[in-house]
């Protein structure tokens, strides 16, 4: 599979191309083939499916359709509609509230899609770092679930000062998740165990571990209370609200941007990314070039841990702060999948599909308030711009797009 | 745990060649020993008093079986002094450069349960008959996404998408056995809906070369998606006209039903179980002893050696994962046909990835893979009754079991797990 994985990672432009070939001629068919226009045209796919499938399933719609014979303006206007509704509502819940009755009030979806993308772009860092190295980190969901449990622990437990017990709660937070892939880094380091099957098992041995821990008085459950949850955060590990009481967003998206400036160094500047994509390239070729590959990917899972693990803390000491739970991922973990799939695993591609994806679940949650539209339908539009942008040749036979040259 | 014999990666029916000399692993004496001594812990460290009772029959049985009461210390010291014996002629046997036989490990297995059990539900009564029939209803979709896992992953095929398969299966099921009133068209309906996710996954997979394991799981998001948005947005609102279907009723085999504790567990099933049971046999030698078997495993294998004598490598794959998912939507269907009233979001609950589970930890062989679902099927049914008669061993340990025991046998602690050489890899022609 990793030789499959090099071929996901690195986009087909033609860097051998010879550089003394007449750019500019080339210019308007490497913008119809290229990577862009490709990513552009599946979110368009992906939005076309996505509309069809609220259009059949709206009441309306298929009122309308019964008599469509008799007056097909009804039907048609029904669908638009139902169609014009559901991505209003979706723009008005993730960029701009035009019903707002002034700015502050109206620029507030904005900063709720900041709040959404945080957990979704530093997840989508830790899946995309191990993927550079050939590793596929399925574990997310295991890894932000104690990661979580750890933050959570040290934030509820503990009266501290309040940048120190944030900063140690992240902390946590970061080793919780590090350990949890470090797991998969290592059986795959000494045994050769395919990680893919590891981190899904962990995924599952995480949960019922937190699930275990959270029903337990003497280890994370609140006291006298029946419920696996554990007690809220102490207001000194809560990570503070950027822009005042008046909108959620808090310090986790500039974590977030941290991370990313993190990774784009780590991968793209230091001795440790050149390693990880040597190993993610070539592992025998690292291996015969003095590169120890086993330690790399111990390594490179302890950082995607650690990052994923800033997901968790994220979640349980930013966005739900009453208490941890075991559904604290709330999905993330397997986001971060198709998020580090759309961003390229490159930090900056993955910041702006951690965005774009945010936007999607603030809008979604607008669209399932105003227009009963499920949420679901943002994991539907999700997947398939995924799937449409792993198969450019799918998407140029969809749109009759010239092929690539044969080289 | 019985598959832990020396020449475990070959598959069950190949005889090894002549003069290869086998390996013998080091692992089944260690495993075995480890275990009894654990057992040995557990009894001693927290010793019980009272009577464990097992309840043989089932009130419609034809010939009453007695109930059967016993210590459950004494026992539990009987068994662990078994087991005990048991790990030693494993030791001895490794002495001898000779491989524990599998009689001993299922002898030691079945054991070991039985004394655990005597030890864990001291003071109760276990209703056997409901413990091994209701972990033959929890195994059921199991082992047929298990069987499509192993058939995709022998054609060279990683189908992380059973999840998906198991789901939309269960979905279709409900949708159109409910307008239909048809539990049989349900049952169709479902195998239909394995196969058009298997289709895309060979679409992705196989023609354009997308690496298996990413469609897999942006697959399951979809269908994830999919359904609950249509259970949301359709099968909620309209629940009395689309999501109510008719379920299969059981239908006890004459004779074979009335055999004591084995009717009421195997023989008084619904049409799922016992297609179950033809799958299971249909699978396993269609894969070692026909022709077409022979290309799957050919095409898995080799590849490329395949093409060369004139198999049709994409094409054979094609029709594999089809099949596949054709019997893994069925597994589906018992779901909502079956064991639950209708269809529910997310209703499938991670047994895709159980599926798979026993898929790798199964050896990529049907018979093993089938057995591995039962047994995880078993560990989680055990968690229930367990969990009823107030078990000592937290619930979430029981379910967290067939996880560990995975991560365990692909890290080669228990025997070698080795998938088929050309896995995961898509075929390029040229």
């Amino acid at each position: 599979m990793s030789s499959a994985v090099e071929a996901e990672q690195q986009p087909p432009t033609e860097p051998e191309q010879p550089p003394q070939q007449d750019r500019w001629g080339t210019a308007l068919r490497e913008i119809a083939s290229g990577s862009m226009f490709n990513g552009f045209l599946a979110v368009l796919l992906a939005v076309l499916v996505g509309s069809v499938l609220i259009a059949v399933t709206d009441e309306n719609v298929r009122s309308a359709a019964g008599y469509i014979g008799a007056r097909p303006g009804d039907f048609f206007n029904a669908t638009w509609d139902a169609i014009w509704g559901a991505y209003t509502a979706l723009f008005r819940g993730s960029v701009y509230n035009t019903d707002a009755e002034n700015f502050q009030l109206g620029v507030k979806p904005l900063t709720e899609t900041a709040k959404f993308a945080a957990p979704l772009i530093v997840s989508g860092l830790g899946v995309g770092v191990a993927f550079r190295a050939g590793l596929f980190n399925i574990g997310g969901r295991g890894q932000m679930l104690i990661a979580g449990a750890a933050a959570g622990w040290v934030g509820y437990q503990f009266d501290l000062p309040a940048v120190l017990h944030l900063t140690l709660a992240l902390v946590a937070a970061m080793v919780g998740g590090a350990l949890w892939a470090g797991i998969a880094g290592f059986l795959k380091a000494r045994t050769g165990a395919h990680e893919v099957i590891v981190t899904i098992m962990l995924n599952y041995v995480g949960f019922y571990l937190v699930f275990f821990a959270l029903s337990k008085q003497s280890l994370l459950q609140a006291p006298n209370s029946f419920n696996p949850k554990s007690l809220p955060m102490k207001d000194s590990a809560v990570l503070p609200k950027l822009l005042g009481d008046q909108y959620n967003l808090h310090l986790g998206f500039i974590i977030a941007l941290v991370a990313v400036a993190f990774a784009w160094w780590l991968l793209d500047r230091s001795a440790l990314g050149f390693r990880i994509r040597a190993v993610g390239i070539n592992p025998e070729a690292a291996r015969a070039n003095g590169i120890d590959v086993g330690r790399t990917y111990v390594v490179v899972m302890l950082i995607a841990g650690a990052l994923i693990g800033l997901a968790g803390a994220n979640q349980v000491l930013g966005t739900v702060t009453g208490g941890v739970t075991v559904d604290l991922d709330a999905g993330i973990g397997f986001d971060a999948i198709t998020v580090a799939l759309l961003g390229r695993s490159r930090p900056l591609g993955i910041l702006a599909a951690g965005i774009l994806f945010g936007a999607l679940k603030a809008g979604g949650f607008a669209m399932q308030a105003s227009q009963n539209i499920p949420v679901d339908i943002v994991l539907v539009v999700q997947s398939l711009i995924v799937l449409f942008l792993a198969a450019p040749p799918l998407i140029r036979t969809l749109f009759r797009l010239p092929a690539k040259e044969a080289k | 745990m019985s598959t832990t014999t020396g020449e475990a990666s070959i598959p069950i029916h190949e005889t090894p060649l002549a003069g290869v000399t086998t390996v013998i692993e080091k692992k089944t004496p260690v495993l075995l020993s480890t275990l009894a001594l654990l057992l040995l812990a557990i009894v001693a460290i927290w010793p019980k008093s009272g009577d464990t009772t097992y309840r043989l029959a089932v009130p419609s049985d034809f010939a009453q079986l007695p109930t059967v009461t016993v210590p459950s210390t004494l026992t539990a010291w009987i068994v662990v002094v078994v087991c005990g014996l048991c790990a030693a002629w494993s030791v001895v046997l490794y002495r001898r450069h000779r491989a524990t036989p599998l009689w001993l490990v299922v002898v030691y297995s079945v054991a070991w349960v039985f004394g655990f059990l005597t030890w864990a539900a001291t003071g109760g009564t276990i209703p056997l008959v409901g413990l091994l029939s209701g972990s033959l209803a929890l195994a059921v979709p199991l082992v047929f996404g298990a069987l499509g896992g192993v058939l995709g992953e022998r054609s060279g095929v990683v189908n992380i998408a059973i999840e998906g398969q198991l789901l939309a299966g269960a979905f279709a099921a409900a949708m159109v056995a409910s307008v239909l009133d048809s539990a049989w068209a349900g049952l169709v309906a479902a195998s239909a809906a394995g196969v058009l996710v298997a289709l895309i996954l060979g679409l992705f997979a196989i023609t354009y070369f997308v690496d298996q394991v990413i469609v897999g799981v942006v697959l399951n998001v979809l269908v994830l998606g999919l359904t609950s948005f249509m259970f949301t947005q359709v099968l909620a609102p309209n629940a009395a006209s689309l999501n109510a279907p008719p379920h299969f009723k059981a239908i006890p085999i004459p004779v074979l039903g009335d055999i004591p504790l084995v009717g009421p567990i195997f023989f008084r099933q619904t049409v799922i179980v016992y297609l179950l049971y033809v799958a299971v046999a249909l699978v396993t030698w269609s894969l070692y002893r026909s022709k077409w078997g022979l290309r799957v495993r050919a095409v898995g294998e080799h590849p490329k050696a395949a093409d060369t004598v004139g198999i049709k490598v994409n094409r054979t794959r094609y029709r594999t994962i089809l099949i596949a998912g054709a019997v893994a939507g069925v597994g589906g269907a018992f779901y909502t046909l079956v064991s639950v009233p209708q269809f529910n979001r997310e209703m499938t609950g991670g047994a895709g990835y159980i599926a798979l589970a026993a898929v790798i930890f199964g050896k990529w062989d049907p018979i093993r893979a089938t057995l591995a679902a039962l047994l995880f099927g078993f560990a989680s049914n055990l968690q229930g009754v367990l969990s009823v008669i107030g078990s000592p061993v937290p619930s979430q340990f029981m379910l967290m079991l067939p996880y560990v025991v995975t991560i365990f046998a692909v890290a080669g602690l228990v025997g070698r797990s080795r998938p088929p050489a050309a896995d995961g890899i898509p075929y390029r022609k040229g």
